[in-house]
């Protein structure tokens, strides 16, 4: 795509981008250098700061109390997203209007509504005493919003099959339900199986916020670690975020993969006009849109 | 177009971190200061102690019991990322309560609770017990039971040690850190000051100690373990403005149990392990004995 | 539901706060965004791949590790201590969603038909020209679907501030729930009201720009 958007350049231009290209290279070497200084000075590098990620026993909180919570939340999540958003996405599309009604109000109030208040009230209101405590109250807040989310992702894959594909199931004589469950839903699956995926990163970084509503995770790891070792602040959310965006990157990477396997070269699916896709408090974006 | 270069690089760096971490794996941190919790004595033979029906009797012979106790207060309940159980004060009441039903220490189900979901815990049955840094209130005790006081402390102010605020008077217009949603938070809110919610008690300590805030407000027992920890650069001042008397939780549905925290907790003052309690958690955190409070009768 | 009507002026103050927020965060992000966009379709490699690491770290970094890395962990090296808490939260905020914005004008700059930047290139107009009088103009009508949306995310991760120190739409009504549990789901339904109402405005507004370019640009 670069070389539409400008000529391949000449001597003058060329000496002109090496010019930048060293002011670039220069201003972030003084950045890096002036982290770095702050760093030394403020005595970051001590071994007794890193000293917690080096001990076995956190680095098993961190792993087992932490990642693998976080993984499950966002996975369950995912998985129940996936049938809300299947229902309620072909619910927009009925041709009834008091399935096609309420179904829109749904979706439109989890989209609208931030997932922290809404994981707030979840777990007070029911996700104590006989509740389901606040693990659960973190994968029915994430399913709420990421399915209202997914609902849209369905009705575009839905509509992106290409609708020679329903004639074609009309005229052999298919019913309506049949040609949305056997014709359009596995054809549309397969298109969406990467922007699914991006969702789960969403998902995965969002499971972050359980920590206002004591669920477990790597943020609420983090922050029993951070009030243990108060002088371990940096180095304990230097450990969480690197192993937040390594997980992400990893999803991400798989999330492509699948889209080379299952799609081939062809963008899947244009999900940067389902408003709420990108945007969410959004990882992937898309698998038109994967970094 | 697509960056491959761009991805692979912090993925396989994210690769090497992770490996590299576990392969060092040989730090040392955290010492384990539980060793020095004051032993308790479990009664034997507690449940033929309870009459039927009682949820006392009920616990002593289930031998199990779930407390909701507060993981992010030193000295007060605390639980380190690695440790099986809290630490604390709280923790401590909470394993004397447990011994009078013949349970130990180990066979005490712990429940983190943090401010704004304790009553839940009790009216739903989550817990048995809450001894969560948990003030007696009128509104409170309209919903659930709290028994008690076992330690009385009073809102106060921790403050850098250079800072200027000697008086209550003088938070008017400054920034004071609290936790979210907390009456700590409303109280100096209603003092003019800018409250300033953060999600535990130590960032907000070192909101202080950087200076990105003038104090951090809540109770003086809590402030006093920080002060402690780094007398150099904290104090705390003002005299407590409020009188918070800490209380144990427990059920409306359950009225018998009263008397029943009210007699052990008497127990604790007269054989010295209420002391014991206090000295080896926030006794070692720098904060003076108290005066046993006296206890609030039961209502019959 | 009398409590907060009760004290109904701190329920607006603490929206005021939330549109504060978001308003600043906007502008900043847009502006950041933007230029971050430019960099990553700009002829400078090393530009490019700047910008490139910048949104793949920041976009799978969850939001709320980078209110605690400004909030938190800058602090202690002494960085943002005397900087006011909304100028902070805006920065939080702005770091995030340039990302986002970054990836929307990049969106939008590949939405505009090839033939363009060619025939631009063609009459002999330099990248920067091409970019300001032909590619730039047509991206914008591109752009205001996917803008529009992660604006109304951006509306809605400003709940993420609540624990940062400033009192704005969710804090407030933690401490409200807090007060009076009893009302609890009336209390929540309120603030989710707030919420909807500027998410709806946001909507409205997009769906007006976009028509309206759509039409002129006919």
């Amino acid at each position: 795509m670069t070389s539409i958007l400008f000529d391949a350049p000449g001597p003058k231009t060329r000496g002109r981008h090496r010019l930048y290209t060293l002011a670039t290279v220069v201003m972030l070497l003084a950045l890096a250098g002036l982290l770095v200084a702050r760093l030394v000075e403020f005595d970051q590098f001590a071994y007794a700061k890193w000293e917690p990620f080096l001990t076995p026993s956190y680095i098993e909180a961190i792993l087992v109390d932490g990642l693998l919570e976080t993984l499950k939340m966002a996975s369950l999540a995912i998985v129940f997203a996936v049938v809300f958003g299947l229902v309620f996405g072909v619910g927009k599309m009925s041709e009834h209007r008091w399935l096609r009604w309420p179904s829109w109000l749904i979706v439109e109030f989890f989209r609208a509504v931030p997932v922290l208040l809404l994981m707030i009230f979840i777990y007070f209101a029911y996700g104590v005493g006989d509740g389901f405590g606040s693990f659960w109250a973190v994968v029915f807040a994430l399913t709420l919003y990421n399915g209202s989310v997914l609902a849209e992702v369905f009705r575009a894959g839905v509509n992106a099959v290409p609708p020679g594909q329903a004639e074609a199931a009309y005229a052999i004589g298919m019913r309506k339900t049949q040609v949305m469950t056997i014709v359009l839903l596995p054809q549309a699956v397969k298109i969406m199986l990467p922007a699914l995926i991006s969702q789960l990163v969403v998902a995965l970084k969002d499971t972050s916020l359980g920590a206002y509503v004591v669920a477990p995770g790597l943020t609420f790891v983090g922050g029993s670690i951070q009030d243990e070792f108060r002088e371990s602040r940096l180095q304990t959310w230097t450990v969480v975020a690197v192993i937040y965006i390594g997980v992400n990157l990893l999803l991400t990477a798989l999330a492509t993969w699948l889209q080379h396997r299952l799609v081939g070269e062809k963008s899947p699916l244009d999900t940067t006009a389902i408003p709420g896709m990108q945007s969410t408090n959004t990882g992937g974006g898309a698998g038109g849109g994967i970094v | 177009m697509r960056s491959n270069k761009i991805r692979k690089t912090p993925v396989l760096g994210a690769a090497l971190l992770l490996a590299s971490l576990g392969l060092a794996a040989c730090g040392d941190a955290g010492s384990s200061s539980s060793e020095d919790a004051p032993d308790v004595e479990v009664a034997e033979d507690a449940a033929a102690e309870f009459e039927d029906g009682t949820k006392m009797k009920e616990l002593a012979e289930s031998g199990e019991i779930t407390i909701g106790v507060k993981y992010d207060q030193p000295g007060i309940g605390f639980k380190s990322a690695t440790a099986d159980m809290p630490e604390g004060f709280d923790p401590e009441m909470g394993k004397i309560l447990a011994a009078s039903l013949g349970i130990a220490a180990e066979d005490i189900t712990w429940k983190e609770t943090i401010s704004d979901n304790r009553e839940p815990f009790l009216q739903e049955g989550e817990v048995d017990l809450v001894l969560a840094s948990y003030s007696i209130t009128d509104e409170r005790r309209a919903i659930v039971g709290q028994a008690g006081p076992y330690y009385v402390t009073g809102q106060q102010l921790l403050v850098a040690a250079d800072s200027d605020i000697e008086t209550l008077d003088d938070v008017k217009g400054t920034e004071v850190c609290s936790v979210t949603g907390s009456t700590s938070l409303e109280n100096i809110e209603k003092e003019g000051a800018t409250p300033r919610g953060f999600d535990t008690y130590s960032e907000c300590v070192d909101q202080v100690a950087n200076g990105t805030v003038d104090a951090m407000t809540t109770d003086g027992a809590i402030l006093l373990g920080y002060a402690a920890e780094d007398p150099d650069n904290l104090k705390v001042v003002v005299e407590p403005f409020s009188e918070e008397r800490y209380g144990v939780g427990y059920s409306k549905d359950a009225p018998e149990m009263c008397q029943w925290i009210n007699d052990t907790i008497e127990a604790s003052y007269e054989d010295g392990t209420w002391e014991d309690a206090f000295a080896a958690t926030l006794g070692e955190a720098g904060v003076d004995a108290p005066e046993q409070p006296e206890l609030d009768p039961c209502e019959a | 539901m009398e409590p907060v009507f009760a004290d109904f002026d701190l329920y607006l103050s603490a929206f005021w706060l939330t549109i504060q927020l978001f308003f600043w965060s906007a502008l900043a992000s847009l502006a950041f965004g933007t230029l971050l966009g430019a960099l990553r379709v700009g002829p400078v490699a090393v530009m490019r791949r700047t910008a490139g690491t910048y949104v793949t770290v920041v976009r799978n970094t969850p939001l709320l590790i980078v209110f605690i890395f400004i909030f938190v962990v800058a602090p202690s090296l002494q960085w943002f201590v005397g900087t006011p808490f909304l100028v902070k939260g805006v920065i939080a905020l702005s770091l995030y969603t340039s990302a986002f914005v970054c990836e929307s004008v990049r969106s939008g700059i590949n939405a505009v038909p090839l033939g363009q930047a060619e025939a631009a290139r063609a009459i002999g107009m330099t990248f920067g020209d091409s970019m300001r009088h032909v590619i730039l103009p047509q991206s914008f009508r591109a752009v205001v679907p996917p803008l529009a949306s992660v604006l109304i995310a951006l509306l809605k991760n400003t709940s993420v501030a609540a624990a940062f120190g400033l009192l704005e739409a969710t804090a407030r009504m933690r401490g409200f729930t807090n007060a009076n549990a009893d009302v609890r789901p009336e209390i929540f339904l309120l603030f989710a009201l707030g919420y909807i109402v500027l998410v709806e405005i946001l909507s409205a507004g997009a769906w007006t720009l976009e028509r309206r370019w759509k039409v002129a640009s006919r």
